[in-house]
């Protein structure tokens, strides 16, 4: 099969005469190899090791508030020592208890599970499983990477401003986020959020176009678009949501960026502070949210569908059958591409919108219930009566099933105008995103990472420390959030500091106190995978050539990663890449894609 | 049409990218190659961008009591005084863009022939048509803000009014309605910007045509994605056009 070929495999790709004259001048140095690589499996380790930095920030931040919650009333003279400009006396102060708040939602939403989930499994898996030398240009896929570190930089930088970071909360609503003189954290620290943002959409915008347009273009023979795995469905799918929405947070930001800088009155009218009255007027902070949701619900589905397409490979693959339902889950994520853009005011049913219009809302959110079944019964019938291999990308797959389920369930519940009138800004919602977006999307991730490391790092990560780290998070995350639905639905309302002023609230404070243990619990648990993850990259067992018996072609690439992913030429694909357990007689129960169709399946097999 | 087929005879039929990996591998859908592929999505993203903006000033506007009336704010003509010319300005400045916009697409068809001076000819007049639209923005923002239009105040009053005499309590420290100037610099600004980048781009353009860059390499597609960009921001004045100065 190998050729004996050894000129550079990118020189003969010709898509573009300068790319491959680049190639011949290149010489590696460390610098060019490691740091600033033109290299999509290099870019992908990046993107999850910043993705990383990133996760264990915003954690710290949900563990340092947390503890604030759980025990309002006691000081820690500890946590100051390490955090002096945050506390007071041992005790968090408010604004920076609500900088905490605001940097954890906008961390882990966009730095972990949008640039991170993304950026991490479609620089490795796109190429990889589609049969491609590399990005369509590995230089703008390198400039995308290094736009999310320059955002990073400049956000992390706000977080040692004296007035503090942002603390708008994410959403950064205005008249407070527009005004300096309303909290610290809307002073400098705003402007840097939202200059940090404008530079991240810039990195998802070239990073999006880059996937999406070498998922069309750079396909190798016999791989047509269906019979392309769902991984790559989702991720194309996740870069054109991303490319349609963000550029409308551009505007939204930049609107917000004249408001504070230039005295415009977009989104200010009528504003009172200390008996003045403000000049601003005529604007209006419902179109802010307007425009900021646009962005902010499909965002959700750019966090939740990277990990979709993660777990249906993850569980075609371990449960050793097709996944059920390829078309229907192709066609179940472009439904939720589409009804993703007409669903964004349910976020708003609270600001006095018209009730017509929010009737229309409620019948777009509830519709897209449909399609997110779809997806549930055909995860639930790839697992029925497989041959299930347990290890830890099979637990995280399954836990990711589970969470989608519990927090899909309840966004049925908010996605109801009448209902949501009652919950709005309560934990409910808290409990809601976190478990289907935030957990869900981790589990989805975990789930990545285990299946994929081998990929990444040619060796396997350790089973025990898995199924340990996976017992924690799934039993930890529920304790977490389960209780706050409760707590929303008794009315205790989010992003309060305390709630030992309010008699119906702080009968709850022994609840909360279990929830902050079992955070931190949960959180140095992600530290135990961390450890695994690190641990496994020098030491861990090496890996096979393809240790899950898998049948997509990045298993055919040489596990060791070499540029332009294959020697001689791109392996040929023949069938789509679910066929497991297809001859009974077989002694092998997977069949890769690029292995010819043998006679007798010629008279019969189903084209797809 | 015989005239057409002669041309090309005459010169070299270019060879474009092929709309796949170059290794037999599968074509793209829209049978494009991936460059194009790139800049039809980034037109697309960008199309959202000034979407967003003009919705949000039609969203701004339909909430004011009124709005200064376009033919008495934008009625002047550079060397003509006090003369009363409503839009006559705003029409030239209109009138050049697509002008530019038609030499592009010479540009590009001269570029499927492998014609070299062609290509550099008409992108010339496409470079200048963005100048001097460029131009004519910086005249009308410096006439507009010398008569007092800023992001935060707005000297058209009721006298430019074009529907109703309604002044609001908190309206009365400026004039109109304080949007006007806000949205209007606002607006035309970031197209300005986009503008001036396809001016820069195209200037790129003509000097790597001009190196012999795109000869060498077979084909002429630069052009066009860097046309597709140039009649985008074309199109995308017709709607700031539409907005501000016909409504």
């Amino acid at each position: 099969m190998e050729t004996t070929s050894v000129i550079d495999p990118i020189a003969q790709s010709g898509h573009g005469t300068e790319h491959a004259e680049h190639q011949h001048h290149h010489t590696e140095t460390f610098i060019s190899k490691y740091i600033f690589s033109l290299d999509h499996k290099t870019i992908g380790k990046q993107f999850l090791f910043l993705g990383m930095f990133w996760a264990v920030i915003g954690g710290l931040m949900s563990v340092i508030f947390r503890i604030q919650l759980g025990w309002p009333d006691e000081t820690f003279p500890f946590m100051e020592r390490l955090f002096a400009a945050w506390f007071t006396d041992g005790k968090l102060n408010p604004e920076a208890y609500y900088s905490l708040v605001t940097m954890h939602g906008t961390i882990m939403v966009f730095f972990v599970l949008t640039a991170s989930l993304s950026g991490t499994f479609a620089n490795v898996l796109i190429p990889l499983q589609i049969g491609a030398r590399d990005m369509a240009s590995p230089l703008m896929n390198a400039i995308s990477f290094w736009l999310f570190f320059t955002a990073g930089v400049v956000m992390f930088s706000s977080i040692f401003l004296p007035t503090g970071a942002a603390s708008a909360g994410w959403t950064i609503y205005p008249p407070l986020s527009a005004l300096p003189q309303t909290s610290p954290g809307s002073g400098t620290g705003m402007t840097m959020w939202l200059i940090a943002m404008v530079i991240f959409i810039g990195s998802t915008l070239v990073g999006g176009l880059n996937y999406v347009s070498t998922v069309l273009n750079l396909r190798t023979r016999g791989m047509t678009m269906f019979r392309l795995p769902l991984t790559v469905w989702a991720l194309f799918f996740t870069a054109i949501i991303g490319i349609l929405s963000f550029p409308v947070l551009v505007s939204c930001c930049v609107l917000l960026l004249f408001d504070r800088g230039l005295g415009t009155s977009f989104y200010l009218s009528n504003i009172v502070i200390g008996g003045k009255a403000l000049p601003y007027a005529g604007g209006s902070p419902i179109l802010f949210q307007h425009l900021f949701w646009f962005l902010g619900h499909p965002e959700v589905y750019i966090v939740i569908l990277p990990a979709m397409g993660m777990v249906s490979e993850v569980l075609a693959v371990q449960s050793r059958k097709p996944i059920f339902g390829y078309k229907a889950m192709i066609f179940s994520i472009l439904g939720i591409t589409i009804l993703g853009f007409f669903v964004w005011a349910h976020h708003m049913y609270v600001t006095g919108m018209n009730p017509f219009i929010g009737s229309i809302f409620v019948l777009f959110t509830l519709l897209i219930a449909v399609p997110s079944a779809v997806k549930v019964f055909n995860w639930i019938t790839t697992l029925w009566r497989g041959n299930i291999r347990v290890n830890p990308p099979t637990m995280f797959a399954v836990g990711f099933v589970s969470m989608f389920i519990s927090g899909g369930l309840t966004g049925i519940w908010l996605g109801n105008a009448t209902i949501d009138i009652q919950l709005h800004d309560t934990y409910f919602v808290v409990a809601h995103f976190h478990i289907v977006m935030g957990i869900a999307a981790f589990f989805g991730m975990y789930a990545g990472i285990y299946h994929w490391f081998p990929r990444m790092f040619g060796r396997m990560m350790n089973d025990t420390m898995g199924y340990i780290h996976f017992a924690i998070t799934f039993i930890g995350a529920y304790l977490i959030f389960w209780p706050m639905h409760f707590l929303g639905l008794a009315g205790v309302p989010r992003r309060y500091y305390t709630f030992n002023e309010f008699a119906a609230f702080s009968q709850y404070a022994n609840l909360n106190k279990v929830i902050s243990i079992t955070a931190i619990v949960v959180f140095l648990g992600q530290i135990l995978f961390l450890i695994n993850f690190i641990w496994s990259i020098f030491k861990g067992r090496k890996s096979p050539q393809n240790p899950w018996q898998a049948n997509t072609l990045e298993w055919t690439s040489p596990i060791e990663g070499i540029h332009g992913n294959w020697h001689g030429e791109i392996p040929e694909v023949y069938r789509w890449p679910y066929d497991y357990s297809r001859d009974p007689n077989s002694d092998v129960d997977f069949i890769p894609q690029n292995v010819p169709l043998s006679e007798a399946e010629k008279k019969d097999y189903v084209h797809h | 049409m015989a005239e057409v087929l002669e041309i090309q005879e005459e010169h070299h039929i270019d060879h474009l990218p092929t709309p796949n990996n170059g290794e037999g591998g599968e074509d793209s859908p829209m049978k494009i190659s991936y460059g194009k592929t790139m800049m039809w999505y980034f037109l697309l993203s960008d199309a959202f961008t000034f979407s967003a903006f003009l919705i949000s000033y039609a969203a701004i506007r339909i909430a004011q009591p009124w709005w200064p009336n376009p033919n008495k704010v934008f009625n002047s003509f550079p060397g003509m005084g006090h003369a009363n010319v409503p839009l006559g300005f705003v029409s030239v400045m209109t009138f050049v863009l697509i002008l530019s916009s038609v030499a592009v697409v010479r540009a590009v068809q001269e570029g499927h022939r492998m014609n070299q001076k062609g290509v550099m000819f008409w992108m010339v007049f496409g470079i200048l048509g963005g100048v001097a639209f460029l131009s004519c923005q910086a005249w009308e923002w410096n006439h507009l803000i010398h008569e007092g239009l800023r992001p935060f105040y707005n000297p058209f009053g009721p006298d430019a009014n074009g529907i109703t005499h309604i002044v609001e309590e908190h309206q009365r420290w400026s004039p109109g309605p304080i949007a006007f100037g806000a949205l209007f610099f606002g607006i035309t600004g970031f197209h300005g910007f986009h503008v001036f980048t396809g001016v820069l781009l195209n200037i790129w353009g003509f000097t790597a045509t001009s190196m012999g860059v795109f000869h060498r390499r077979g084909h002429y597609e630069m052009i066009e994605k860097l046309g597709l960009y140039w009649h985008f921001v074309d199109l995308v004045w017709v709607f700031v056009f539409l907005a501000f100065y016909l409504m």
